[in-house]
């Protein structure tokens, strides 16, 4: 009977409405040039034809998406003209009326549905918590660690993108995985990194894992790999999927002769190793590093002042950020120390998969890896990791443990991101909010087994509020916010650096040291 | 999750959502030459903070009572004052002698809305903790839950964050004295009280009621003995307090008479505007404006307004029980949180009726949107913990065996919400027929209206007719 389906599922339906009121509250609060970058493709895709999309460039957001999402902003554009005509004339640069900000704004929170639909299909996946209170069960947790994301929140609903409806795309796929529906799981992949290409960062585990666990289909009795189950039906079926969507995604422009330039627009290698803002990696690190060794080197008079630039003593955060003392870094070495961050997690779920679950945390470890060692890393990319990773959060006690550590720290860092005075409350309640419940409920779900974090943990995460105080309230006051304005997000990304490092090195503890689920020859 | 952690959690989505409310538009946005109950806070701050307190309430050149002339008692002018100190360190245009009227900046919104947060913070979020954790009944979950309906009542959030007020501040003292009473502090609670009326004179409505429930408590322990000495130690505390709050103008009695004459502008009419009150309505029908004199409508309000409140402060003072205290609270809208826990279906329903007999406000303000996100979602948030305490409430409607008064009740609330629903949706997007160009407003007060009415009915029969077995488990003092 329906009743009691709608009963089991109230909680989610109000959980769901309850994040959905807060984003509409938030529909006037600050949005940055994101909104004009995804009114812009409105207009682009809404007033041009397809051959123009990716040579148009009258504003200087040109289309850097794959063509699936330029087709989305089509779709959008149509419901867009009863809204505000003028947002879709691409001359109209910066236009933000008020029915074109709430059309925008809404369409995200209306897209937003994907997400709450995916995150319904993964709560079915977790274990069945018999006997427990609500607020103690770990498909409630998981629902609210997800829909109620702070990272999600603040990044799609004010600063603006669409990242719901991107990772909604993306974490049906892993549910499909995990109940075994993987050609449909490959489907979505594939569809998803037609919408936005910067889901390659965890293509590898895709791959590998479609490749060990569905076109191998049985396991030798030591869990190892049994050479003569492949299936190449299995394979063929694969690769007909990811290769068909790729041709309706790109084949418009290959017959156009368009390849070349939409690759140009997608994988823009001319910006720096960095962001003007450093996103919490290794290059942080790395920078830090040098320009500390070089004001060193200067004072102990071991190198010479006049042969570096001027800009790099004093100068703030740069696009193009030249290192003084240690050797500059290319793309291709990012990409080299990439895939050498992630091949021995790789390698892992091909020796030794561990089904969805393995999986997933091999996802999480090339999002990670990536994050770390990437070309030109946005810090809103940490995402990657902290999503998938509360799947895993509240299933066993040590990814909690590294949940709890990857979501403070990378939230955490995403604060620069709204500098503005009056977000500053908003942006504070909500990270105490998540913060709060996710180490409450977590704890809680695991007490048995004794606390969460050791103390230093403890001490490093408790380290952020005298750092936000100082960055947010105490630097501004001082000079030194005129002479050097960038140390806030210096401290703030360097920082975060630390803890998104040794969630990533824990991690990886966590897939080496795993035991197998070995057994009986395993057929998927 | 442990307690502390969910109390937590409510108060962040109760800040949350004050804050979201914030970013819309004030009362009198870029509307002079007057603007509206923002730039009267403001003109306050400036008043209070440029001369001396002698001249606060009196008509002088450099304080023209017919822009905002102050008209709450001393402690909000004491509030503006402080407030007005803080706004001179960040910017002193903000408060400039006559120049700063009219001031309106991003900085500024940011400012005033501060103020208000700072005063939720301090004074009103732990008064209603501490209500729902020590004066409601239920398990700590259905505590949580009813701190949770409180803290996103709209419409106090609306006016405070929206149009611009401090209500918080007088409804928070009130529920300190609630608290202190309830739990046996009753010099607290009188103080919080007195101080309450000294920030808004509206709180008389509530006086009756307290006075009637100490000088009840005062006659059970026996007025010859121990009862004696707390009516003296509580009228101690009420004299000290109101002494100390007016002790600038005590010195004058002409001061005295002229705060009192700014406080009580009894030149005024019967009504203002379009109010969800008997007057408004009933001078649909009879045009009572024109009729009586203006005395003799001073006289039937005032004495129609003590009759109403009359019989529960009777039962009151003959019983004086937390449950009856509070039945007898409800007679203005904004205490019916207190009912929250006991009667949660018409806390809910008179709540949302009093955010919506706002609704002409709101719509001049523009703030429509946030006007219609915090019903629904306290609506939503409502029914939906409602429907944990009323077993299978989703049921109500398959099920033919539950008792046929719960049926009607919930239809009626229904109907009452498809009609609040409309009358929204009509004011918002349609023009009123030329002929009659106040049709909305006024119908909706007169919705209102009915609705009050009904509720005062309602709370007055359960005071009276209380049934021996629930309620006597109530707590009392």
């Amino acid at each position: 009977m329906a009743a009691p389906m709608i009963a089991e599922w109230s909680w989610f339906v109000a959980l769901a409405f309850g994040v959905s009121f807060i984003k509409c509250l938030l529909l006037n609060a600050y949005h940055s040039t994101d909104f004009e970058v995804h009114r812009n493709w409105l207009a682009v895709t809404h007033s041009l034809p397809v051959s123009q999309w990716y040579y148009e460039s009258t504003s200087e957001w040109t289309l850097d998406y794959p063509p699936f999402f330029a087709w989305f902003e089509y779709g959008l554009s149509h419901v867009a003209k009863y809204f505000d005509k003028e947002m879709l004339v691409v001359q109209n640069l910066n236009y933000a009326s008020p029915a074109t900000v709430l059309f925008q704004r809404l369409s995200v929170i209306f897209t937003d549905l994907v997400f709450i639909y995916a995150v319904k299909e993964c709560c079915k996946c977790c274990r069945e918590d018999k006997g427990k209170d609500l607020l103690g069960k770990s498909s409630f947790i998981l629902a609210t660690l997800l829909l109620w994301n702070f990272g999600l929140l603040i990044v799609d609903h004010i600063h603006f993108q669409y990242n719901g409806f991107l990772f909604g795309v993306l974490l049906l796929s892993v549910a499909r995985h995990f109940q075994k529906r993987h050609l449909e799981g490959a489907l979505l992949f594939a569809v998803l990194l037609n919408l936005k290409h910067i889901y390659l960062y965890v293509a590898p585990a895709y791959g590998i894992f479609l490749l060990r666990c569905f076109c191998f289909t049985q396991n030798n009795a030591d869990g190892s790999l049994q050479w003569r189950s492949f299936s190449p039906l299995r394979l063929v079926a694969l690769g007909l999927i990811v290769l068909s969507t790729f041709a309706v995604s790109f084949g418009p422009f290959i017959v156009k002769g368009q390849l070349q330039q939409v690759i140009s627009r997608l994988f823009p290698f001319k910006r720096g190793l960095c962001h003007a803002y450093w996103a919490p990696n290794i290059w942080a690190l790395y920078n830090i590093a040098d320009k500390a060794l070089s004001i060193l080197g200067v004072k102990l008079k071991l190198l010479d002042m006049s042969k570096f630039s001027k800009a790099s003593m004093t100068g703030g955060l740069v696009q193009e950020f030249q290192h003084s003392v240690l050797p500059s870094v290319s793309p291709l070495i990012t990409l080299i120390c990439t895939l050498l961050s992630i091949l021995p997690a790789v390698f892992s779920i091909w020796r030794r998969p561990n089904g969805a679950r393995g999986f997933l945390r091999c996802m999480v470890i090339c999002a990670l890896g990536s994050f770390l060692f990437g070309w030109h890393v946005h810090e809103k990319a940490i995402l990657m990791a902290i999503l998938p990773l509360s799947l895993l959060a509240v299933e066993s006690k040590e990814d909690a443990r590294t949940f709890l550590i990857l979501s403070t720290t990378g939230h955490f860092s995403l604060f620069p991101l709204l500098f503005t005075a009056q977000e500053l409350p908003i942006k504070i309640l909500l990270m105490l909010l998540f913060t709060i419940f996710s180490f409450s409920s977590l704890t809680k779900l695991f007490s048995k087994s004794g606390p969460l974090l050791n103390s230093v943990e403890v001490a490093y995460l408790l380290g952020l509020v005298p750092l936000e105080l100082i960055c947010e309230f105490v630097y501004p006051l001082t000079s030194w916010q005129h002479t050097l304005p960038f140390i806030p997000l210096l401290l703030t990304s360097v920082y975060c650096a630390l803890g998104v490092l040794y969630s990533f090195i824990r991690l990886y503890l966590s897939v080496l040291t795993a035991p197998s689920t070995t057994g009986k020859a395993k057929s998927q | 999750m442990e307690n502390w952690s969910l109390v937590s959690v409510c108060v962040l989505l109760g800040l949350t959502t004050r804050w979201a409310v914030s970013f819309s538009s004030y009362s009198g946005a870029g509307k002079p030459p007057m603007f509206g109950d923002y730039e009267a806070q403001r003109h306050w701050q400036e008043v209070t903070y440029n001369l001396p307190v002698q001249e606060w309430y009196f008509n002088t050149t450099d304080n023209d009572l017919g822009y905002w002339g102050l008209d709450y008692p001393p402690l909000t002018a004491y509030h503006s004052l402080l407030c007005g100190h803080v706004a001179k360190l960040i910017n002193p245009a903000w408060v400039e002698l006559r120049t700063s009227r009219g001031f309106e900046s991003a900085a500024h919104k940011l400012f005033m809305r501060t103020t208000v947060l700072f005063a939720d913070i301090l004074i009103y979020f732990p008064a209603v903790i501490l209500y729902c954790i020590y004066l409601s009944d239920g398990s700590s979950k259905r505590k949580v839950a009813t701190a949770l309906c409180i803290l996103l009542y709209p419409g106090l959030i609306l006016i405070d964050y929206g149009h611009f007020q401090y209500n918080s501040v007088s409804l928070a003292l009130t529920l300190w004295g609630i608290v202190g009473l309830g739990l046996g502090w009753n010099l607290l609670g009188a103080l919080a009280f007195s101080l309450a009326l000294n920030y808004k004179q509206m709180e008389l409505y509530h006086s009756l009621p307290f006075f009637c429930f100490l000088l009840g408590k005062c006659i059970k322990q026996g007025l010859m003995g121990r009862g004696l000495l707390l009516l003296v130690k509580i009228s101690l505390t009420v004299l000290v307090t109101f002494a100390l709050c007016w002790w600038p103008f005590l010195s004058d009695p002409q001061q005295i008479l002229q705060v009192l004459h700014r406080l009580f502008p009894v030149d005024r009419g019967l009504f203002e505007d379009k109010v969800a009150n008997t007057w408004c309505s009933l001078n649909v029908l009879i045009k009572i404006k024109t009729l009586l004199s203006r005395d003799t409508q001073l006289l039937l309000s005032f004495a129609l307004t003590l009759l109403s409140i009359l019989p529960s402060s009777i039962k009151l003072l003959t019983k004086p029980t937390l449950w009856q205290f509070k039945l007898a609270l409800v007679s203005d809208e904004k205490p019916v949180c207190l009912m929250m826990n006991e009667l949660p279906l018409m806390a809910v329903w008179f709540l949302l009726i009093s955010t919506f007999s706002m609704l002409p406000l709101l719509l001049k303000d523009g703030l429509l949107l946030p006007y219609t996100v915090t019903s629904l979602a306290f609506l939503y948030l409502g029914v939906y913990l409602l429907s944990h305490q009323i077993p299978c409430l989703t049921d109500v409607f398959f099920c033919s065996n539950r008792k046929g008064a719960l049926h009607l009740v919930f239809l009626q609330f229904t109907v009452s919400l498809v009609a609040m629903a409309g009358l929204s949706f009509t004011s918002m997007v349609l023009e009123p027929p030329a002929r009659l160009p106040d049709l909305f407003p006024v119908l909706v007060s007169v919705f209102s209206f009915l609705h009050f009415l009904a509720m005062l009915l309602y709370f007055n029969l359960v005071q009276l007719t209380e049934p021996s077995s629930k309620k006597s488990q109530k707590k009392t003092n």
